[in-house]
């Protein structure tokens, strides 16, 4: 096994554990660690997290780990399944070791996902953040910091200890680092796909959800490195762009059934929120008031996100350009109403300049693929030989 | 078998009444007014959503305002809204999207919105996004079909009780924003005053809707505020800020004043008084009020009828603090910008002060504001309050997932289950009299809720 297949193992080993089991590898690498906070998707200023000494742990539901035996009984058939697993993760007193967790304003099953789990648990901060969706607004900059630093607030309150801003400008820079070397992942993938595969940058990706970054970083430099020097063939396929995976995460197995069916995924919005800033964030005299202007003006688009004067739809033919993607391929989770409900726009914009695209939509505990291959494969190849 | 047995279901009532007349004809009147503007009578006009809106900055402009919820109702409730959710479908909308978004896309794409159509095509779209995350996307779609400027409304959602100053602040610069999108579109200065005179209206309207809200504590209920609250939801949620919705609402006060004053109840027999949380079937809307009125089942509140505003627990907007009363009400007296648990503690404020015998949840596909998490708002109520609770689920929209037999299965099962339970309490409570020779008691609803009367008292969180 090479080193960079060692590194890929590793992450997919993380990816496999429940989100407490990962923070007690954490805890058991660095007895530092003052305790686990919860992300729930899309994005939360993880910063303050990790300013609070705490590790910021990605809550993307149980993924096909956990049987639902009791959140059925709270959320009806029609709702998504991270809404699910993730209550059931509470439910059954597998965040027990969290301080808390945060929730933000993404859909309305988010949201009610919030109060229930807030319900059933004692003694943790359950946060739930409004992300401002009028950016044009001349309170918007002041909004997003009081929000930001209510966080900030609740957090140190509930921890019984402050959060400096010197602290949040260190978690910053640190996170700089995170998001410099997590893009120059993408632009590899983007510019030489061939010297890294969609899912192994998928489970890359996700893993710095489930480390501290400090381990992170030292994983992502290894990575990018290997990557570099990674030479392969460029494969016959059709170049895509992935869309509307950025709350509930695939199974990767279905980003590897698409990649063996015929389609190079060039750029996706997997794990988006983690990535949500190209550029860096800079904390020197008001942190706070940096990461409300870089969430203002720096966001990649997302739906869970309004931004006049940068419509979603231009977005997703920038990302295609960019990736020198030639078609798109929509991979929804079932249910979700804000990927299902920007999906009309999309299709229609892509429809008025003629561009291919499929609609996948998955499950967390999707396990077989032979459907989802065999739709693939005929897209591709009614691609290939148009 | 039941002492009382339930009605035959084919026995269709007619429902209409006084305030229903009084209701159609203001809601008539305006629904003439958008089809004179639909023909192109050049006064401008804008789109905006129920929930928590700002209808009445509107009105001190004259624009028209048009409300696309109230086109889906009405699509479904005169059992037309399959065929525009399917043309929906067509072009892309899943089939686990709101129906009443695929209803108010299909009937635009099919011409009902311009001059063909009933509706006009809208100058302005005002999206108050207002706890509902379906409404940014929604008016996104009716902007692109329409090619019209969006205006964004983003009212903090309720995280704490109460909003902060920052939340209140940012919703005011929101507001004077849009006054003057309305400057430039209308070509006319913001005018306070008349803005202060259409609030006075407002809430004036507002004191009568607690009133009649109120009244439904009375025992027979004049009305039944599940079904019949559509009455008044139309003009407090549509009209608000006219003199005509204001008047509306003194007459329906004095009309249930007078009915109680009788002892006049919706039913000949009010046998058991419910509370309901979720928004009716609309394209079955009589088929399932029978069902309940088949057992003698009156709402006496519910919360479907404050989506628009929890007026009944004494907010009213202020005249003399225009713009702030405005955005308090868009932020916190309004069902949709609360959280769910807030929702239990103004449900648990309608069991105990409505002296209710039970809570009826309708679980609806379309809209996960109401239906995330009503399995666990069944638990809290059941099982921590001992309020009997019945769960059934069809569509607000689509008749697709409404299934008459299955419904009617589960609802007459409920009640007589209720019933049963009150037959036997009264039997204990007769046979404790007998041994200990008390003298007469104050009939309690059931064994559920009289426990839960006993519970400490509370108001809606932060609703007052």
């Amino acid at each position: 096994m090479s080193m960079f297949d060692e590194i890929v193992q590793r992450c997919r080993d993380l990816l496999e554990l429940l989100p407490g089991q990962a923070l007690a590898a954490a805890r058991a690498r660095r007895p530092g660690i003052g305790g686990g906070f919860a992300v729930f998707p899309v994005y939360a200023p993880v910063e303050i997290i990790h300013a609070a000494g705490l590790m910021p742990v990605g809550l993307f539901g149980a993924g096909g780990q956990l049987e639902i035996l009791h959140a059925d009984s709270r959320f009806a058939s029609f709702i998504c399944s991270i809404a699910k697993s993730t209550l059931e993760l509470f439910l059954r007193g597998e965040m027990k070791d969290f301080c808390g967790a945060v929730f933000s304003s993404i859909c309305d099953v988010a949201r009610n996902l919030a109060s229930v789990v807030k319900r059933n648990t004692a003694g943790q901060l359950i946060e739930y953040l409004h992300l401002p969706q009028n950016p044009d607004s001349s309170r918007a900059p002041a909004y997003t910091r009081a929000e930001f630093e209510r966080f900030r607030t609740n957090l140190a309150r509930h921890l019984g200890r402050p959060i400096s801003d010197a602290a949040l400008a260190a978690s910053l820079e640190t996170y700089n680092t995170v998001r410099r070397l997590t893009n120059e992942l993408y632009e590899q993938r983007r510019r030489r796909p061939e010297s890294i595969s969609s899912a192994e940058l998928c489970v890359l990706t996700r893993a710095g959800t489930r480390m501290m970054p400090e381990d992170y970083i030292p994983l992502l430099r290894d990575a990018l490195e290997q990557v570099r020097a990674r030479r392969g063939r460029p494969r016959d396929s059709v170049q895509v762009v992935l869309e509307g995976a950025f709350c509930e995460q695939p199974p990767v197995a279905l980003i590897e059934t698409v990649e063996a069916a015929g389609c190079q995924i060039r750029d996706d919005d997997l794990a988006v929120g983690w990535r949500l800033f190209p550029a860096d964030v800079h904390g020197d005299g008001d942190p706070l008031g940096a990461l409300a202007e870089a969430y203002l003006q720096q966001s990649l688009y997302t739906s869970v996100r309004y931004d006049r004067a940068h419509p979603r739809t231009a977005g997703l033919l920038e990302r295609m350009r960019a990736a020198g993607a030639g078609a798109v391929i929509f991979a929804p989770a079932k249910f979700c109403e804000p990927a299902l409900l920007d999906y009309v726009l999309f299709r229609q914009t892509l429809d008025a300049q003629s561009v291919p695209h499929l609609k996948l939509e998955f499950e967390e505990k999707m396990w077989t693929f032979e459907t989802s291959r065999s739709e693939v494969e005929t897209f591709a190849e009614s691609m290939l030989f148009d | 078998m039941s002492a009382v047995a339930p009605a035959p279901a084919s026995q269709a009532k007619e429902y209409r009444g006084v305030v229903h007349d009084l209701s159609s004809e203001i809601m008539t009147a305006w629904l003439g007014q958008l089809r004179e503007a639909a023909r192109g009578d050049g006064r401008p006009s804008a789109y905006l959503m129920i929930s928590g809106n700002c209808v009445e900055i509107l009105r001190c402009f004259d624009i028209l305002p048009i409300f696309p919820e109230i086109n889906a109702l009405q699509l479904a409730i005169r059992k037309k809204s399959l065929p525009y959710i399917m043309k929906s479908e067509e072009v892309g909308y899943a089939s686990d999207n709101c129906a009443y978004v695929k209803a108010d896309v299909g009937f635009t794409l099919s011409g009902g919105v311009g001059p063909g159509g009933n509706i006009p095509r809208p100058t302005m779209i005002v999206c108050n996004f207002v706890g509902c995350n379906v409404y940014i996307k929604w008016f996104e779609h009716c902007a692109a079909m329409f090619g019209s400027p969006l205006v964004m409304l983003d009212i903090p959602f309720v995280r704490g009780g109460r909003p902060s100053r920052a939340d209140v602040d940012y919703v005011q610069a929101q507001l004077r924003e849009l006054i003057a999108r309305c400057e430039e579109l209308t070509g006319r200065k913001f005018d306070l005053d008349r803005l202060r005179e259409i609030l006075r209206y407002s809430a004036r309207a507002e004191e009568g809707w607690s009133r009649c809200k109120e009244l439904c504590k009375q025992r027979p209920a004049p009305f039944d505020a599940y079904f019949d609250s559509i009455n008044m939801m139309g003009p407090i949620n549509a009209l608000r800020g006219t003199k005509e919705a204001a008047d509306f609402f003194d007459r329906a006060v004095t009309h249930y004043s007078d009915l109680v004053a009788r002892g006049v109840g919706v039913l000949p027999e009010e046998r058991f008084r419910i509370v309901t949380e979720g928004p009716p079937p609309y394209p079955y809307y009589r088929n399932f009020r029978n069902l309940f009125e088949s057992w003698g089942a009156v709402a006496v509140q519910s919360t479907y009828s404050t989506v628009g505003g929890t007026w009944e627990f004494g907010f009213r907007h202020d005249p003399d603090r225009p713009l702030e009363s405005i955005a308090e009400q868009m932020l916190v007296h309004n069902l949709c910008n609360r959280t769910l648990l807030d929702r239990y503690q103004q449900i648990r404020a309608y069991v105990e002060e409505w002296q209710a015998d039970a809570l009826v949840i309708h679980s609806i596909k379309s809209c996960r504001l109401f239906s995330a998490g009503q399995g666990d708002m069944r638990e809290y109520f059941s099982k921590e309050l001992g309020v009997p609770t019945l769960m059934v689920e069809s569509d607000l929209e689509d008749p697709r997932y409404y299934a008459e037999a299955q419904m009617k299965n589960r609802i007459d099962a409920f009640f007589e289950a209720l019933q049963y339970k009150r037959l036997r309490g009264a039997a204990a409570r007769a046979a404790t009299d007998e041994t200990h020779g008390s003298a007469a008691r104050v009939p309690l609803p059931c064994e559920g809720c009289a426990a839960a009367h006993e519970k400490t008292r509370l108001l809606p969180g932060g609703a007052s």
